[in-house]
């Protein structure tokens, strides 16, 4: 069964304003990343998702549910955790998650139970007794994440999780929600406007742009067969490619180095044997994954997706 | 810790108990209001002005039982003490129905209750419910207080069960304030998000039909318009309930019903235009 799937999606504001437009994917269960610069549409999809807004025209389907119809049994399943700041400054973070976990339909000793582990599982411990307005912003984010976790939902819904953070609470961050996708068997879907740094925890990749699906497909699917391998010599780089020709293997020139494509381990061997032959000083040869940016890049005339090479 | 001892880390643990519904959360979201309302679980700044208020319209009912048993008089009834506090009972409502629903709008929790089952209409309800229930409590609370106090010093059992039928009385009227109050209060408090502007815009509302019942009465010279007249300010539109019906306050001719008429129309306008605001409310 598909985790989520549109049909024609449409989502325009009273105002004219059209944030999806036409919209038709189905996505399997995982890590999916939802990608697109600001203004996109991402955080009008997740909304659309959790029935908070209803479709123009087209349906969604989550966990098999229509949020529009059935709005209240899909967000009993799903945790929402919203891009901006939500949490009140003079509650105590251990008690808000509990209250939190109440409103989703835990039992009183139960939610605190879980309340104390969700903080747990994304990294406060003492600190969950102290009140949320003296925390940093990398806790906040925790305490948010805690509080769509508290009710064990199958689908997470993370709109932009690591916005405000540094390089090292981005990274933290996006382990956490590694984890939970794949330790915890939470199917997650991630927003981000960095692509760069959402797809290397991510099983699934949907790239809108301008409300208009660009690409929805596996990580793998989109990345294979465009491994190369990279092979830098210090001299007689023509020689070398002129060598590697002959023996069926085109290699293209990229600055300094020359790629060719990697089909099976032999590739290595037919490298280096070339090489040795030769006699060329051999500085660099080493597999590169063709980033899924490229792939895009490609396929988009104009690329405006922000790629951080975090 | 000895050498045997290990800590295992669970992972985590799916849960695979009961969900309780709509109806439970909703319900959660209630007491947790009347908490709110209290400062309870709160910090002790948040638990200032509520108690300052609780602990005046207590001493109020002190005062009542200590006068009670030295001269035999009792100086308010129980149907007096709200109209008598009622001042204090809105400087309650103004702290109070800010906490409630302004800090919500103002931090911007709403996406997360309205990311769970529960409706918008449900959390509208379960706030009113929760200011209302808290508001009862200040006055029902001294109102037991001074039974309690009474029902010590009555001759009789006769005379205990004159001093609980008085109570009721005096909590039919607490209720009657409470609704009135609340859902004016709240109504007012769902438009702010600042807790400042939230707290002054319901002491401006409750404060400036005063003057304008006054003027009316003064105009009507005892006649009809007089007679009315109380029912446009949300201080002595429950006493005109209450002429109507213990006859024991305000004079107010034949008009009883039409007060009693106004306060369901009053509970029922704030209740409607609450619903509405949180239709309406953006995420």
């Amino acid at each position: 069964m598909a985790l989520i799937a549109t049909q024609s999606l449409t989502k325009t504001y009273p105002g004219g304003v059209t944030a999806l437009s036409d919209l038709t994917l189905s996505v399997e269960p995982g890590i999916i990343g939802l990608v697109g610069a600001n203004g996109a549409g991402k955080s009008t999809m997740i909304k659309t998702l959790l029935g908070l807004l209803t479709p123009t025209t087209g349906r969604a389907e989550v966990l098999g549910l229509d949020p529009t119809a059935s709005g209240e049994q899909v967000r009993a399943r799903v945790g929402y955790m919203p891009e901006h700041d939500c949490l009140p400054p003079d509650m105590i973070a251990a008690e808000f998650v509990t209250h939190m976990g109440r409103m989703t339909g835990l039992p009183r000793t139960v939610a605190r139970e879980r309340a104390s582990e969700a903080l747990r599982h994304v990294g406060l411990y003492e600190e969950r007794y102290r009140q949320i307005g003296g925390y940093s912003t990398g806790m906040k984010q925790r305490v948010k994440l805690a509080q769509a976790l508290v009710h064990d939902p199958d689908l997470l819904l993370l709109d932009e999780p690591t916005n405000g953070l540094d390089p090292a609470g981005r990274d933290a961050m996006l382990t956490l929600i590694h984890r939970i996708g794949t330790e915890f068997g939470i199917s997650v879907v991630v927003c981000s406007h960095l692509l760069g740094e959402i797809e290397r925890i991510c099983d699934s990749l949907i790239a809108i742009e301008g409300g208009r699906l660009l690409r929805a497909d596996r990580i793998d699917a989109m990345t294979t067969g465009t491994d190369v391998l990279a092979i830098e010599v210090a001299e007689g780089t023509a020689e070398l490619s002129a060598a590697l020709a002959q023996r069926g293997l085109t290699a293209t020139a990229e600055g300094r180095m020359l790629l060719v494509p990697l089909t099976d381990e032999a590739t290595y061997d037919l490298v280096l044997r070339t090489v040795a032959e030769l006699d060329l000083p051999l500085h660099r040869l080493d597999q590169r994954r063709h980033r899924v940016a490229e792939l895009f890049s490609t396929a988009v005339p104009t690329p405006t997706l922000e790629v951080s090479h975090v | 810790m000895s050498e045997h001892s290990v800590i295992h880390d669970i992972g985590y643990q799916r849960y695979t108990g009961p969900r309780l519904g709509r109806a439970y959360a909703a319900r959660s979201l209630f007491e947790h209001g009347v908490r709110v309302a209290f400062g309870l679980g709160r910090s002790a700044k948040a638990k200032i002005f509520p108690w300052i208020v609780i602990g005046l319209v207590t001493s109020l009912a002190v005062i009542v039982v200590a006068v009670k048993a030295q001269s035999g008089e009792m100086i308010l009834t129980y149907q007096d003490l709200p109209s008598t506090a009622s001042v204090l009972v809105m400087v309650f409502l103004a702290v109070v129905a800010p906490e409630l629903v302004s800090r919500d709008l103002r931090n911007q929790t709403l996406p997360l209750y309205f990311s769970r089952p529960i409706r918008r209409s449900d959390y509208a309800l379960a706030k009113l419910a929760a200011l209302t229930t808290a508001v009862w409590l200040l006055m029902a609370g001294p109102q037991l207080l001074m039974f309690l106090g009474s029902a010590f010093s009555a001759a009789d059992t006769a005379g205990v069960a004159a001093e609980a039928r008085g109570m009721l009385g005096g909590w039919v009227i607490a209720t009657c304030y409470a609704l009135v109050f609340s859902s004016l209060a709240i109504l007012i408090a769902s438009i702010a998000s600042r807790r400042a502007f939230a707290a002054g815009a319901i002491v401006v509302v409750f404060m400036i039909t005063s003057p304008v019942v006054g003027l009316l009465a003064v105009l009507g010279k005892g006649g009809a318009l007089s007679q009315i007249a109380p029912m446009f300010s949300p201080f002595s539109l429950p006493e005109g309930v209450r002429s109507w019906l213990f006859d024991t306050s305000i004079p107010i001719g034949p008009y009883g019903p039409l007060y009693g008429l106004m306060t369901v129309l009053l509970v029922a306008g704030c209740t409607l235009l609450l619903l509405l605001r949180y239709r309406k409310v953006s995420l």
